[in-house]
């Protein structure tokens, strides 16, 4: 049990859709991943703390209500000054109003520090893929 | 005849209870003055000279103890982050009935490692990551820790898979190292029960010796838990019930005293409106907070500043003024009591306002969030609002003249609707202050113990 590899998973901000975060909450659990599920209407902070008390590999970060820029916005700073900079950092959702072009959405939220960015309609197996190769690309989990 | 003696070596007063088992009767208390500096056995015998004079002479099957004497037991809490593992350590602790001297997060500095010496804790609790989490910062600690230069009994509770090393660390200097489960095995999951077990179990073993206790050991039976302990166990008997005898449901219990307030609650304190997300850490059901700047004698003058003079003044019905000389007075002079109505007043005016302010720093709050979809509701803490049954104990609520209106002060505010105090609370009091002697005698008859707190605990209106 305790040798999964452990990831942060929550909606940020004020933010409470909950049907989302169960689903992947139940599709990382399935493919053998440990996940600290914090729900909805997280802080920041929340994200931090958990990740650093259970040595978490990742923070995995949903927004759906279109203000996901403001709540993303310096959570990797954070992670930096507390001693977790490297951690990955995934992010998906609405993550803003309106129909922008997603190409921009990604580069505006890959400058804030996030490794991963996925556009709304995205399937839990593809951010589980992605999440193992990165893992494995940096000698975290074994293929 | 089937007599128990349940005796409380407090830090200024040794108190006894003597209960007849077979009548389900108090006999009698008494209380003796407890001198720490010479033998714990005087200020007993005195008590028990005392307690014969009303009874007749008593012979007794079992003699139970506990103790707050020679300061209670002190306590250092270290976790990892401040609000999770620091957070659940701290509240290991206090269930385990100890005064909390620090508590410490993140990687130790030797600076800390230096005020943690000069705290001088009878036992340091040493937490930190979950089970198969962070394993750098216990294992940090334990090594600056282990050159305290004191023997200091440990208890570790922290990720288990470097529990083994953080126990050899610390043993090669401290003689006394115990380990238990995580205090929190998984994020967010709370688990003090191990570690309050073994807290009391190192209290039992070594600072009872430490603290000279031992030395009633050839009277007492059996030196059971601290104080603070034994009254908790009491709260969670009169609320929960025994095996053969039902309870009162959820209750809260306030003990005010000359340093602290202290103030439980035996609830789970669930959401009690809808559409509200529960955050932060796991509240445990039994729950003990204690305020160290909200106190009646010694703490008067923090008492002031927390609670704002202004406060204590409009409950007085009396000026600010009135308010500050009397707390001035009675700071100084720890033996002082009210002389006259005014004093008496400003007397009760404190007790509320001690209640009001460590019952809003006990309770949970709610916070209103504003989404796209309307208002929703965040909750950290515990929802009481619901709680109907309220203790009060300790000298300064038993020996007041209205002890319910200093109780009110647990009362919820319409203009602080976020604090989730009581709405409907139902005054009770401890006048015979046999709350810890019940928490000592419901570990050996958990149904007699709950029948004596439902006959001798009196409803106030």
């Amino acid at each position: 049990m305790e040798n999964k590899v452990k990831v942060i998973l929550g909606v940020i901000g004020a933010d409470c859709h909950a049907v989302g975060n169960k689903i992947l909450n139940h599709a990382i659990t399935a493919a053998g991943f440990e996940v600290a599920n914090l729900g909805v209407l997280v802080p920041q902070e929340e994200f931090v703390n958990a990740a650093i008390e259970t040595n978490a590999k990742a923070i995995l970060v949903a927004s759906l209500y279109g203000h996901g820029e403001i709540d993303c916005r310096g959570l990797r700073e954070r992670c930096r000054e507390t001693g977790i900079g490297d951690i990955l950092l995934y992010v998906g959702g609405n993550l803003v109003v309106g129909k922008t072009d997603f190409a921009e959405v990604e580069k505006k939220f890959i400058d804030m520090g996030y490794d991963k960015v996925y556009a709304p309609g995205t399937l839990p197996d593809q951010v589980i893929n992605d999440l193992k190769n990165d893992l494995v690309k940096r000698g975290l989990m074994s293929e | 005849m089937n007599n128990v003696l349940l005796i409380d070596f407090g830090s200024t007063y040794t108190k006894i209870t003597a209960v007849d088992i077979d009548s389900e009767t108090i006999l009698g208390t008494a209380r003796g003055i407890t001198t720490v500096t010479t033998d714990i056995m005087d200020g007993l015998n005195q008590a028990l000279e005392e307690l014969f004079q009303k009874t007749g002479k008593l012979e007794f099957c079992k003699v139970l103890g506990c103790s707050s004497a020679a300061g209670g037991l002190k306590m250092v809490a270290v976790g990892l982050v401040p609000e999770l593992t620091a957070e659940a350590a701290k509240r290991a602790a206090l269930g385990a009935g100890a005064k909390i001297l620090g508590v410490f997060g993140n990687e130790l500095s030797e600076y800390e490692i230096e005020e943690i010496t000069n705290l001088q804790p009878d036992i340091i609790l040493l937490a930190g990551g979950t089970d198969g989490g962070n394993k750098e910062v216990i294992l940090h600690n334990a090594k600056l820790l282990k050159d305290l230069g004191r023997d200091v009994p440990f208890v570790v509770a922290g990720n288990k898979s470097v529990t083994p090393t953080v126990v050899k660390i610390l043993s090669e200097t401290m003689s006394e190292v115990r380990h238990t489960e995580n205090v929190m095995p998984k994020l967010n999951e709370l688990n003090i029960l191990p570690a309050r077990e073994t807290i009391r179990e190192v209290f039992l073993k070594k600072i009872v010796e430490a603290k000279g206790l031992n030395r009633a050991n050839n009277f007492v039976n059996k030196m059971v838990m601290p104080t603070p302990a034994a009254v908790l166990t009491a709260a969670e008997l009169l609320s929960t019930g025994g095996p053969h005898e039902p309870g009162l449901g959820d209750l809260m219990v306030v003990d005010i005293g000359g340093a602290t307030t202290d103030v439980y609650s035996i609830a789970k304190g669930e959401p009690t409106k809808t559409n509200v997300a529960v955050r932060g850490l796991p509240e445990p059901f039994a729950k003990r907070t204690v305020e160290g700047d909200l106190g009646m004698r010694y703490s008067a003058g923090a008492l002031l500043k927390a609670a704002g003079a202004k406060l204590i003044a409009e409950y007085a019905e009396v000026s600010e003024d009135e308010v500050a000389d009397y707390a001035d007075r009675v700071s100084g002079d720890i033996e002082y009591l009210p002389q006259n109505e005014l004093e008496e007043k400003v007397e009760g005016a404190m007790g509320r306002a001690c209640t009001s302010v460590s019952a809003d720093r006990h309770v949970g709050q709610l916070e209103t969030v504003y989404t796209l979809f309307g208002s929703a509701f965040v909750q950290v803490g515990k929802d009481l609002t619901a709680v109907k049954t309220v203790v009060g104990t300790g000298g300064v609520i038993i020996n007041n003249l209205k002890p319910e209106e200093i109780l009110k002060g647990i009362m919820f505010e319409q203009s602080a609707p976020h604090i989730l105090k009581p709405q409907e609370p139902e005054y009770f009091i401890d006048s015979d202050y046999i709350l810890a002697s019940m928490g000592l005698l419901g570990g050996e008859y958990p149904d007699l113990a709950v029948r004596i707190m439902k006959k001798y605990i009196m409803r106030r209106e």
